[in-house]
């Protein structure tokens, strides 16, 4: 925080007659239509609260911002294709420009694909940038939902946030597979395929949902114009107030922030949104944009023209979705084929377990997350200050465990490709994933808590010992150590920011609890401790103090500090922001 | 300010203030870094040498934006640029290029000017916690209580009750209204829609692309002719489509001396050749990656793997039912014919199909 500007309290108090403030030379041009729209808006009570409003800079807050351009990349592109795709299935023979495909029979959505890509100039620039954007943001808000979960965003105040979250990302999967099967080549249509095939799995209801869905047999004349309607108004609607409300809440609960000097559960540290944020923020837009569009231009993407049009009698190998399907995909294909006839019906678990289980377990797991670990802490403060993942070990471990099913849910979608690719058995690779979705998690689960374990104890080392220094001491006796140096207090302060959760030992005793009360709570005490049991504790300030003490001991006979390294206990202008506490215990000392 | 207070609440939630008698927050918040000055803050020179680059990269928008344009009128759209292995339409390329440079400098100049120009000192603002003040809520809730109070909704009960009753049955008619959406899939519509197919007694296969008849004697060992009932011609558009979807079939043939040919199913081909649905009992994708050796037959989309030398049933993958087999024979004219339309419904599974009669492993 910049230091308070100097007042004049000794000068002679003036009264009332401050001359008028002098605006600078945007105002003086633009005084008259600001105070028009004032006048009738209230332009300037309105902005007040917004317009020096500060937002902290980290590299991670800027995934969900890719997420927020690329869905406006989207609306822009997207609204230039509608001004020539049909989303029509009405069949005709193929007279258009490309001329391999010509005299063969195709629907008019593939066809007005065709001349989007063929005949309309920049046609297929804008095609491929719609196709690349969508890509971006599924891949964004996915990375953005991993930043919000390694650093513990999700916790109060920000759960119902955490929860819009989740609806983006599950509507978006949908979003994102209805547009790719608008233009009815071949490739789509085999997802459309695969998508009759999985509602049919729906235990009782799956025909009529099917039936109701694609307006009668596969595939139908309706389905692409449904599509079309859910892709192009009624998701976008339900994206656009869901980031509405979304944004929104970051801006009431004003955006988190990392540990660091001066940050604290009652403050935010930035940049104020005019002008720096604007600046960066909407620069950043550009720069989003300005790469998509150099994809759109220079990587191809989805050459619809080489696969032809859909006919249910031909596929290609090695067909897939778009990557942000390819660990539904990955279950669809390792599933073993479990199916059951009960009398004259037939239950297809193989479908639709892979398909809607894993769906709704991810989504579904997501969702209650903060709930679990908030019943587990029974934390009810306020967080805004965010955790380094190596904090809170078990959540991270956690978060890795996920994301090494779902890697390996997804590299099941493409087990075809790997065995062809590596020259190993497609059977074997599609065992080997079938034991490795569920043992890979537990692995992961207890490597990442290592990991997070050792960080703790190297930033622990820092705080008792000081970081390496790069100075060789010799001592008498002729053997070689690396001095350390003490720490500073800002990073110390960074260091020991957070707040740490303690596991509970179990209640010897019932006291007033009723049974179930009682058990809930020996459960929740049992929670605590598989969480919070093997995390190392921060150092107490008496350890500090004591580790400040022993450094200054030692201090003589390292002999670094009296020979101009010194620095570090006294001069050279760092000397107060070591680490308060041992500042207090030396001064007693002395 | 001591070593023990610091500005603005502390860690322990807001309000509070940090200090180091606090065991749980050892060390004390040393206040934010002292700002230290950049390059153009200080030295006149680099702070206009920043100012030059930001300039030179709006500055070349208006020119990328021309090349666009006259990229647009002036390159036909059908040329075609060959570089290495690259082949690629010119005017994709060049508008790509022109508009994604012309974006990106746009936006790496304001970036430039945010970071090198515009004044960078951090700033703090507090925060409040989401939660209401106690005199707000006090508030709301009274005059909710009052407005309750006035509606009269507490004491003649029957308003609110019937009220609800409107609305949630209200929505009834929105909800039948989606009852068209979809013909009703009853048993007996199952039964002359998804669960049948243009297959029937005396039907000739034709292949698939020429719709020309297949000869018996055509068919080598280890060959593999995806195929189509001959009548499917006389379907049009969505209908050819729907029944194209359930009637594909694959012929193959294999030497009958090294196969599995179950009792039940002896007349069911013609000296080795046999002939299966070709769509997937998994979720309907077409098969036909044919290996020849082993007689398996797999499919693209989700490796389901079918034996035909044995009835076509499910060595691998997810599918979990036996491709059905369609019964052939030859007729007058020495042509592949359906002995009968296929025994069970093709395609994948649903919830009403009676999939008791499906060829297991082991039947004979």
């Amino acid at each position: 925080m910049a230091k308070p500007a100097p007042t004049t309290s000794d000068g002679r108090s003036v009264a009332a007659e401050t001359p008028p403030k002098q605006l600078g030379p945007v105002f003086k041009a633009a005084a008259g239509p600001a105070v028009w729209a004032d006048e009738r808006i209230g332009v300037a009570k309105l902005s007040r609260p917004f317009i020096r409003k500060v937002f902290p800079d980290h590299w991670s807050f800027l995934l969900g911002e890719i997420a927020l351009y690329s869905f406006i990349i989207l609306l822009l592109t997207g609204v230039f294709l509608t001004l020539w795709f049909k989303p029509s299935m009405a069949e005709i023979e193929y007279e258009g420009t490309y001329q391999l495909l010509r005299g063969l029979q195709m629907s008019e959505a593939f066809e007005s694909t065709l001349a989007i890509s063929f005949d309309i100039r920049g046609g297929l620039l804008i095609r491929q940038m719609h196709h690349w954007a969508a890509m971006l943001f599924l891949a964004a808000m996915l990375a953005h939902s991993l930043r919000i979960f390694f650093t513990g965003a999700f916790r109060k105040p920000r759960e119902v946030n955490w929860l819009i979250g989740v609806g983006l990302l599950s509507i978006g999967l949908v979003e994102g597979f209805a547009g790719y099967s608008l233009p009815d080549d071949l490739l789509s249509g085999t997802g459309l395929r695969f998508v009759d095939g999985l509602i049919r799995s729906i235990p009782i209801i799956g025909t009529w949902a099917e039936m109701f869905m694609f307006g009668g047999e596969f595939p139908g004349s309706l389905i692409v114009a449904r599509l079309y309607m859910a892709h192009i108004l009624l998701i976008p609607a339900v994206l656009l107030g869901l980031i509405a409300a979304h944004l929104a809440l970051v801006v009431y609960h004003k955006h988190t922030q990392y540990p660091g000097p001066g940050r604290n559960e009652g403050n935010v540290v930035g940049y104020p949104v005019f002008p720096v944020y604007m600046a960066k923020a909407g620069g950043f837009f550009f720069i989003v944009f300005g790469v998509i569009t150099l994809m759109g231009g220079l990587m191809q993407i989805n050459p619809l023209w080489t696969y032809g049009p859909y006919n249910p009698a031909q596929v290609t190998a090695g067909s897939q979705p778009d990557w942000y399907m390819g660990f539904v995909e990955g279950a669809i294909r390792i599933m073993p084929n479990w199916e059951t006839n009960l009398a004259n019906t037939t239950w297809s678990w193989n479908v639709a377990i892979p398909g809607f289980g894993l769906m709704g377990a991810m989504f579904g797991l997501m969702a209650v997350y903060p709930f679990i670990e908030r019943w587990v802490t029974g934390d009810n403060t306020e967080h805004h200050v965010l955790e380094r993942p190596r904090n809170n070990p078990t959540r991270t471990a956690f978060g890795v465990a996920a994301m090494t099913c779902y890697g390996l849910f997804w590299i099941g979608g493409g087990n075809d490709l790997v065995a062809t690719q590596f020259h190993v058995s497609l059977n074997s690779v599609t065992y080997f994933l079938r034991v490795m979705v569920f043992v890979g998690p537990v692995i992961a689960f207890i490597v990442t808590k290592r990991i997070c374990i050792g960080l703790q104890r190297s930033d622990e080392e820092r705080l008792l010992h000081g970081a390496e220094s790069a100075i060789i001491v010799r001592d008498p006796s002729g053997s070689y150590s690396e001095a350390h140096v003490p720490i500073g207090q800002e990073e110390a302060y960074s260091l020991t920011q957070h707040k740490e959760m303690l596991p509970l030992a179990p209640l010897t005793e019932q006291g007033d609890l009723t049974d179930r009360k009682f058990k809930a709570e020996q459960r929740r005490r049992k929670a605590t401790r598989f969480y919070f049991l093997d995390a190392l504790r921060k150092p107490t300030r008496a350890e500090l103090e004591a580790a400040a003490h022993h450094h200054d001991d030692h201090g003589d006979g390292d002999g670094h500090d009296g020979d101009g390294h010194g620095g570090n206990r006294h001069g050279n202008g760092h000397g107060t922001k070591e680490i308060g506490a041992g500042t207090g215990a030396r001064r007693a000392q002395e | 300010m001591t070593d023990l207070e610091h500005r603005g609440a502390g860690p322990g939630g807001h309000g509070e203030l940090a200090t180091t008698d606090d065991p749980r927050y050892p060390v004390p918040d040393p206040g934010d870094p002292e700002h230290l000055p950049r390059l153009t803050d200080v030295d006149e020179a680099a702070a206009d040498r920043a100012t030059r680059q930001v300039a030179i990269m709006f500055g070349l928008v208006p020119i990328l934006a021309l090349i666009f344009v006259v990229t647009y009128f002036a390159v036909p759209k059908d040329d075609y640029i060959d570089f290495g292995p690259m082949h690629t339409n010119t005017q994709n390329l060049v508008f790509g290029l022109t508009l994604g440079l012309a974006l990106l400098l746009i936006g790496l100049g304001a970036i430039q000017w945010a970071r090198q120009l515009m004044d960078d000192e951090e700033k703090i603002e507090y925060r409040h916690g989401a939660v209401s003040d106690e005199e707000d809520r006090t508030y709301v809730l009274d005059e909710l209580d009052k407005g309750i109070a006035e509606s009269k909704v507490t004491r003649r009960k029957v308003l609110g009750r019937s009220l609800l009753g409107a609305l949630g049955l209200v929505a009834l008619p929105g909800v039948v209204l989606l009852a068209d959406l979809g013909p009703w899939p009853t048993r007996k519509w199952i039964s002359g829609t998804i669960a049948t197919t243009i297959w029937e007694e005396g039907i000739r296969l034709v292949n698939d692309v020429t719709y020309v008849p297949i000869r018996a004697e055509q068919v080598q060992i280890g060959q593999l002719i995806n195929a189509q009932p001959e009548n499917l011609q006389e379907y049009h558009g969505t209908e050819f489509l729907q029944e194209k979807a359930k009637a594909s079939i694959i012929v193959v043939r294999m030497n009958p001396n090294t196969i599995k040919i179950p009792d039940s199913r002896k007349d069911w081909h013609v000296g080795g050749i046999l002939c299966y649905s070709k769509i997937c009992t998994h979720v309907g994708c077409p098969i036909s990656l044919w290996e020849q050796q082993t007689h398996h037959l797999l499919c693209p989309c989700h490796q389901s793997t079918f034996d035909l030398g044995d009835s076509g049933v499910v060595v691998f993958g997810p599918a979990a039912r036996s491709l059905p087999q369609l019964p052939i024979t030859v007729d007058a004219e020495g042509y592949l014919v359906a002995r009968d339309g296929f025994s069970v419904p093709t395609g994948p599974s649903y919830f009403e199909r009676d999939s008791r009669n499906d060829f297991q492993e082991g039947d004979n």
